[in-house]
């Protein structure tokens, strides 16, 4: 579809806080985007056993939501996060790469609602799932 | 968990030794932007997280057999875009229960009475 928007090309919006988790872009659809990451031990919240830290999990989710959003539109919008509520299902042991799939199931003149999975190799099996608001901040 | 974990080294966060409280701050650097100009949404999630671990872990410290602390959920809303200076976030505990504790966090930058995020979070105790 000519119409849909290429997030493969907004490199530019991998840099900051994403480029050091190492996101990068999985895929996209109409309404939807998924970002992953590679596992690295500076991510663990625990030296020891290596287990995934859950704000680079939040990180990632936030992320994924605000691309599904512009893959809904079609565009890139500034926005804000509002809101973000995640359950972390199970931990994330060490090793696994991490892929949020985020899905903006309504975009309303101010604000976007967004869902998201987080899984590490099985979407059926996630390690957390989330809800989350975004209001635009300008045109 | 221990305050020393790899991420939060990561994203530069260390414990507030100004006061008394459990407060755990981070300085602005150019890994932790999200949008242009702003912080990202989910470093501050991270840090009202280690907030509530690190109240926790003050209110347990003086039981014999600590437990581990593993996240259930957390519910962030943001007040205010995070600008491009320092960031800090404190918690406190709500209620320790024999297997799940709740915290409240707030998280401030140059003044403390007008937060730019809060969340409340559930911890399971593992014994």
């Amino acid at each position: 579809m000519s119409d849909t928007l290429d997030l493969s090309r907004f490199e530019r919006m991998m840099a900051g806080h994403a480029g050091q988790l190492g996101l990068r872009y999985v895929a996209h659809g109409d309404d939807w985007a998924e970002l992953g990451f590679d596992y690295k031990p500076s991510l663990a919240m625990n030296a020891e056993n290596g287990v995934l830290a859950s704000g680079p999990i939040i990180s990632l989710i936030d992320s994924a939501c605000g691309f599904s959003i512009a893959a809904k539109i079609k565009r890139i919008r500034p926005m804000a996060t509002l809101d973000l509520r995640i359950d972390y299902v199970r931990a994330a042991p060490p090793g696994r790469a991490i892929t949020a799939r985020a899905t903006c199931y309504r975009v309303a003149r101010n604000v976007a609602f967004v869902r998201c999975l987080a899984h590490d190799g099985d979407p059926e099996d996630p390690v957390a799932h989330a809800l989350a608001t975004f209001f635009f901040t300008g045109d | 968990m221990s305050f020393t974990s790899p991420y939060a080294n990561m994203i530069g966060a260390r414990r507030n030794t100004a006061t008394g409280e459990p407060i755990i701050t981070i300085g602005w650097h150019d890994e932790i932007e999200g949008r242009p100009g702003f912080l990202h949404g989910g470093v501050i999630a991270g840090l009202l997280e280690m907030a509530c671990y690190e109240a926790l872990s003050q209110e347990l410290r003086d039981q014999a057999a600590m437990p581990r602390l593993k996240p259930i959920n957390i519910a962030v809303d943001y007040l205010r875009g995070g600008l491009m200076t320092d960031t800090h976030a404190v918690a406190q505990v709500v209620r320790v229960g024999k297997r799940v504790a709740n915290a409240s966090a707030v998280c401030w930058q140059d003044d403390r009475s007008k937060p730019i995020a809060t969340a409340r979070m559930h911890i399971l105790l593992d014994r």
